[in-house]
């Protein structure tokens, strides 16, 4: 699929001149409270629902001319409710469009199982029913379901709509991996704003059958394009979006301490003590990242090895200097790193990010707006470009690791 | 007893033979048209409630009245009370098998439609399955009723078990009478019994072993 063009000039109160292009490998989410036409647009998609008047198109082809069935089994399609058939096994229901396509029985087999690995599922569970599964597991086999016949498309309707914020988590985790993994592209339905933010490439905001905007995440979070979309968005959810447009590259510290593999123990411990730092990164001549020592490891090996090359510690966590602030800090936290190198697309050594600095992003979003707050009521297509103020300068390099 | 059997005993098993066969191929019709045609509601909702008002309507008419209007149109002998018992089997039958379509979740509709499933794929590999227990309640229903009024039949000539009935009635026998009932009632019961194993076999699995 190249272009999914969608006009649908009225006719029809439920959706009104909906006109959107969709690029393959995009996950677009449909946002709006109920009754905005946000679910009835997408079951046009499959021609679940006709359309009063216009077209859309898949692969610039015509959807109204083909025949339904045939469509259908193109597109992947998961509801809410999830929708697994309760008497046939996890195996057939993820094999049910292959078997309608026909496929033979030992590719239906292997794709059953190539499926619930992509789910992180026991192989196992294939012989199971439904009913055995937990609700988060089964709306992982109803995504697999909709993928089990190479479908470059899927629509899905609040999918998680009805399970618990930990499941839900889990399962948009997984679904946007997929999604980046596979290529494929997503139609996804939801209210829940949060969702839409954290999976979405685009955005489409519906209110009463028309669409109120059109933009990726940041875009609507930085211009909400009227009232409507402000209010769907949330005065909090502004406000605590503004920390999180900033990249990590804004706020980590500039100038990591740093050697190199050739250096010797001794350079490098004389190196740490100078600065007053408990760890030294590793970079090669073109300042390429390639692992981290600690003063635990010179301790240990100080006898046994002679060279940084040989106690480094090579497998490390790092971060791109442009990723965004809102989904490195999370995974910083939870993981208890204390130092973390910043690296750029080509993989040099740009900075890095300490506990403190840690520190201070929660800081200043929690308190730091408090200043701005009378202010943001005013500011309506919010230009709010702050960036986390004070946070390079608070404090030397490392200041926690005496 | 003992003497009764050993007077009857060919009899007996014969006229059981005939009431179980007029009962079995009545049922047979009825599941033959009342199943498909409950599913066929299910698809012209609108005209539901008429079909199912004129089923009920068939269900109040005296069995006996029911079997004595038989004999202008076809005569007497095993063919119209087939006929009569046929058209009581229907209305369980047609009532548990729209009730169970329409109970079905209309969420594994919509996914089965939503997958690209026919609607004949769907009613097959879906709706049907779903609704088996319902649908099989209604004919262990039918089939009692059917083969309780079977013994009526013989009163049009058909034969079965009533024919005891009827001689002990005549006759003022207590022990034809009850020669009779009994083996209905035993009838009854062993049919109902292998419908329920029936039952228990078609109803889907959902969990394992």
């Amino acid at each position: 699929m190249e272009h999914l063009n969608k006009t649908y000039p009225g006719g029809k109160v439920a959706v009104e001149d909906f006109n959107l292009e969709i690029e393959k490998g995009e996950f677009i989410c449909f946002i709006g409270t109920s009754g905005s036409g946000k679910t009835t647009t997408m079951r046009m998609i499959n021609r679940m629902l006709s359309q009063t008047s216009g077209t859309i198109k898949m692969n610039g082809e015509d959807i109204g001319k083909m025949d339904p069935v045939k469509l259908r089994r193109k597109i992947g399609y998961v509801i809410q409710n999830i929708g697994l058939m309760p008497h046939m096994t996890i195996r057939d229901n993820i094999t049910l469009v292959p078997k309608l396509l026909k496929w033979p029985q030992e590719k239906m087999d292997e794709r059953a199982k190539e499926m619930i690995k992509l789910v992180e599922l026991p192989e196992e569970f294939l012989d199971r029913y439904p009913s055995e599964l937990s609700g988060g597991q089964q709306q992982r086999i109803g995504v697999v379901r909709a993928l089990a016949a190479n479908q470059d498309l899927v629509l899905m309707d609040e999918p998680f709509g009805a399970l618990d914020p930990i499941t839900r988590e889990a399962l948009q985790d997984l679904v946007k991996d997929l999604q980046e993994r596979l290529g494929k592209t997503f139609v996804f339905v939801t209210h829940d704003m949060d969702e839409a933010l954290k999976l979405s490439t685009r955005i489409v905001v519906m209110d009463g059958g028309k669409i109120m905007q059109v933009d990726t995440p940041d875009g609507i979070l930085r211009h909400p394009a009227n009232e409507f979309v402000e209010n769907l968005i949330g005065k909090d959810r502004l406000i605590q979006a503004r920390p999180s447009i900033t990249t990590v590259g804004q706020v980590m510290l500039k100038h990591p301490i740093s050697t190199t593999p050739g250096k010797s123990l001794t350079d490098a411990l004389r190196l740490m003590h100078e600065k007053r730092v408990d760890s030294l990164l590793v970079t090669d001549e073109a300042n390429i990242l390639k692992g981290m020592i600690g003063i635990e490891d010179v301790d240990y090996n100080f006898n046994s090895a002679t060279s940084v090359d040989d106690i480094m510690n090579r497998d490390i966590f790092y971060v791109q200097s442009n990723s965004l602030i809102r989904d490195t800090v999370e995974r910083i936290l939870k993981r208890g790193f204390k130092n973390i190198p910043v690296v750029d697309d080509d993989h040099h050594l740009v900075g890095i990010v300490t506990r403190a600095t840690l520190v201070d992003i929660v800081y200043d979003a929690l308190w730091g707006d408090e200043a701005e707050d009378e202010e943001s009521d005013n500011i309506h297509h919010g230009v709010n470009k702050t960036p986390v103020s004070g946070s390079q300068k608070t404090d030397v390099e490392g200041g926690d690791q005496q | 007893m003992i003497t009764f059997l050993q007077t009857y005993g060919s009899q007996l098993l014969l006229k059981t033979w005939q009431h179980l066969y007029i009962s079995a191929i009545a049922l047979a019709l009825g599941i033959i048209v009342a199943v498909p045609l409950g599913v066929l509601l299910t698809r012209t909702k609108a005209i539901s409630g008429v079909v199912m008002a004129i089923a009920s309507m068939l269900q109040t008419i005296p069995a006996m009245a029911l079997l004595a209007l038989m004999i202008p149109f076809f005569g007497i002998g095993a063919i119209p009370a087939i006929i009569a018992l046929f058209i009581y089997s229907l209305l369980p039958i047609l009532r548990n098998t729209y009730l169970g379509m329409v109970d079905v979740n209309p969420a594994l509709i919509d996914a089965a439609k939503g997958m690209g499933l026919t609607s004949w794929q769907s009613i097959i590999k879906v709706e049907l399955p779903m609704a088996a227990p319902v649908i099989m309640a209604g004919i262990r229903l039918s089939a009692t009723y059917v083969i309780a009024w079977a013994a009526l039949a013989s009163y049009i000539g058909a034969g079965g078990l009533g024919d005891f009935i009827f001689n002990g009635l005549n006759l003022y026998r207590t022990d034809l009478i009850l020669g009779g009932s009994i083996p209905v009632i035993i009838l009854a019961l062993i049919v109902d019994w292998l419908l329920g194993k029936l039952e228990a076999a078609v109803t889907p699995r959902t969990t394992q072993a």
